[in-house]
This record gives structure tokens, sequence and C-alpha cells, in this order.
């Protein structure tokens, strides 16, 4: 499990569930490594900002990364961490690979997810 | 708006350490951070030669002294959006997005630096799928791979080093004949038999569809054009200073680093610096810590001298 204070998606179940809801939501799925930390520390800061999508992250190694995020065509060829997945009504809207910036994220959310 | 006597912008290991002896000073003290904190000590794998801690790994030697300066009482945010400041006045304001306005006597900018890229526009199309400024992130997906990697100081031959524990191959890309690494760094480099080495080069391009698969560069004496055919690439080039914000301040040198005297002062009264944003030959996370101090201790005589 991340230590992080973002909801871990930590299940396939859940992954899914989310997915079918067909609610907004955004998944950064990494370690606790250096390009990872700022971005997880960017999406608990812009969490309250954003009520209406759910922020999430997912360990990397883990067994539902490898099913999930890490199995999507637009991951396909991702070779940086985070990967950083946004979904909008079961779709796949916006992916990244490698740190991003508080203002790069909240370009995606205001351009991809509203 | 919420008073301060000084406010520190960067929460690495200089304004950290001016945090840490400001809060003890009883000084009202905020550190102000546009990322998260610890700064570029975080890219660091292991700091082996900060004294005192034995071999630590960058991310817990940033949480300890972020954890040492709010023990003292001061005040941390991270990921903060200054949209407006004033520098100049007597007192010295920030507007920070979703935080409020901040104000102080005194301010100490220790920004730090941020990896150099090549500024070449392949260079941003591979970001995340082959380029990478980060070996201990994301040096195992190349596990079996041919990598390179461009640059020639410590970082670049000691994570070479580092990256031959997944890559296939690993080829130095470096522009001139010789490296500005330590000795040491250089020998242990030249004696992994999974490196290999391309100097005096120019490098001019990436290749590839959507992955990576070539750095193209050219010798610099006879022009011969290069293509190494590499699936991951990992730039080295050192840094430049995070100084972006205060473009066209008097204070700034032609780099854009901070010219300070001896006591950390800039020409602006009040605003001092700390760290790798300052003009100066050595960057360590020693001589940041030793800046902090003396940018803490020089920011709380002018405050005492003039309020």
């Amino acid at each position: 499990m991340l230590r992080t204070n973002l909801p871990h998606l930590e299940s396939i179940d859940d992954f899914k569930t989310m997915l079918e809801s067909g609610k907004k939501f955004a998944v950064v799925c990494g370690r606790m490594g250096p390009m990872c930390i700022p971005v997880y520390d960017a999406m608990e800061n812009l969490q309250p900002k954003y009520e209406d999508i759910k922020l999430m992250d997912m360990n990397f190694d883990g067994p539902t990364a490898a099913k999930t995020i890490r199995a999507l065509p637009e991951t396909r060829n991702f070779n940086g961490l985070p990967f950083t997945v946004y979904f909008n009504e079961g779709k796949v809207v916006a992916a990244t690979s490698s740190i991003q910036t508080k203002a790069q994220i909240k370009e995606i959310l205001n351009s991809k997810m509203q | 708006m919420e008073n301060f006597d000084v406010i520190v912008l960067g929460a690495g290991a200089a304004g950290l350490t001016a945090g840490i002896y400001l809060s003890r000073s009883r000084m009202k003290t905020l550190i102000l951070d546009t990322g998260v904190v610890g700064g570029q000590i975080n890219l660091t794998h292991k700091v082996a030669n900060y004294p005192g801690t034995g071999e630590i790994s960058g991310r817990d030697l940033a949480l300890n002294m972020k954890d040492q300066a709010r023990e003292f009482g001061c005040k941390i945010i991270s990921q903060a959006d200054i949209i407006k400041m004033d520098l100049n006045s007597d007192i010295k304001t920030f507007e920070v997005d979703d935080e409020g306005i901040f104000s102080s006597k005194a301010v100490i900018i220790a920004t730090g630096g941020k990896p150099r890229e090549l500024g070449l526009e392949s260079e941003k199309k591979f970001k995340g799928t082959g380029i990478s400024w980060c070996a201990t992130c994301d040096g195992d997906f190349f596990t079996g791979k041919d990598i390179a990697v461009i640059g020639g100081g410590n970082s670049a031959l000691e994570e070479a080093v580092e990256l031959t524990k997944y890559a296939n191959h690993v080829t130095i890309i470096h522009e001139f004949d010789h490296f500005q690494a330590y000795p040491w760094a250089v020998e242990e480099a030249r004696n992994n038999n999974k490196i290999s080495f391309l100097m005096e080069q120019t490098v001019t391009g990436f290749t590839g569809d959507e992955k990576l698969s070539g750095v193209r560069s050219t010798h610099k004496i006879t022009g011969e054009e290069t293509v190494t055919p590499v699936e991951g690439t990992f730039i080295f080039i050192g840094y430049i200073p995070n100084t972006e914000a205060f473009h066209g301040a008097s204070f700034l040198n032609d780099r854009g680093e901070i010219i300070t005297d001896e006591s950390m002062s800039t020409n602006v009264p009040g605003l001092f610096a700390a760290g790798d944003v300052r003009q100066k030959r050595y960057r360590q996370i020693t001589t940041a810590v030793s800046d902090g101090t003396i940018a803490a201790l020089s920011s709380i005589n002018y405050i005492h001298s003039k309020h």
C-alpha cells in the first residue's frame, strides 16, 4: 500500500466498480519515489477543489495495477513513473507518464474532466 | 493577511535549514514551496557523504529536516501556487492561491534548481516514453535493454553504473573528450564492461515513432553523424536555477542565478538567498545547509536592526 493520503484503489473489483459507475476519477499509479511523490502531493492538494472527481492512487507493483492501469492501451508505451490516467464516463480521457506539475494536472482536470 | 517574521521560498536542504534556525530563534517562519518538501534531495537514491547520518536515502533525509523544522514551529506549505509577490517593499507580501496572503519582514529565496534539459523538440516527445531524468524511478523499465546516458559529470557516471543493474548495455554520450566527474567515478564507469563511451558529441535529436528508438548525435570535430539505437535515455547534464518567477530582477546574473554577498544578502534590503539558486561553484547538500544557516542568521540580524 502506498503511504499517501489519497484513497487507494487496491482491487480489480474496486477498479471495475469505479469504471462502471461512470464517475469521474483519476488514478496515479506509482511507487513512493521522487517522481511519484510530487504527483500524489498535487492530487491531495487539488482534491478539495474538484469534489466531483475522485483522485486516487494505485501501487504500481501490485497485481491490480498489472491487470488494470498497466494493461491499458493508453499506457502501453509509458516508461516513466507515475502513470496517471483520467477516466470520465467509463472511458480514458487522458493519460500521462512521469512527473507532472500541479498546473499540468489542473489543466487536464479542467479541460478533459468537465 | 497572516504576518510572519521571515518567509522562506523553497523547502529543500537550504530552505528547511533556514526554517530550523529561524523557528528555533523564535522567528515566526513560513516556508512556501511550489513543489514538494525536499527538493532535489528527493532525487538522490542514497546520500553517503552527509556528515553524521551514515548512508541515508535522500527522501528520508528531507523528511527528517522537515520534521525538525516543524517541531520548532515552522509552518510549511507545499504545492503553493504563488499568484503575486512583492519583494521590494519593506514588508514583503505573497498571495498564494487557496491559502491567502502572507507578509514578512524578510525573505529567503531557496528555490534550488531543476534538471537541465537539452531543449530539443524530440526530447519533449519522448518524456515518459523513453527519456527520463531519474534512474532510481525508471531504471527498471529498461531491464535487458540498451540505453544511453547523456552527460559527463558525477551524476551521469554514477547513475550509468547504477543503471547497468537493469540495462543490457549503457552508452554514455558526452560533449567533451574528457569527463567532469571525479576520477573514482570515471574509473568505476570505465571498469564496467556493460558501459561504452561516445565522446565529443552534440546530441541533435531522438528518433522513434511512439517509443524511443535512438539518439542522434554528431561528432563535434568531424561532423560525423551517429544514431545510437536505444530504448531509453537518461539525461544528466546539470541543473538550472529555479528563478523564472524573478525574471528581470536586478539580483540575477546572466545565468539566472542569484547574486549574494557572503552573508547571503542580495542587493534588495531584507531579501536573502541560499542554496543551489545562488551564484556559486559547489552545489552539495552540505553547502546548501551552510547557506541556509547563514541566510537565517543574517535575516535575524536584519530584522533586529530594522524593526
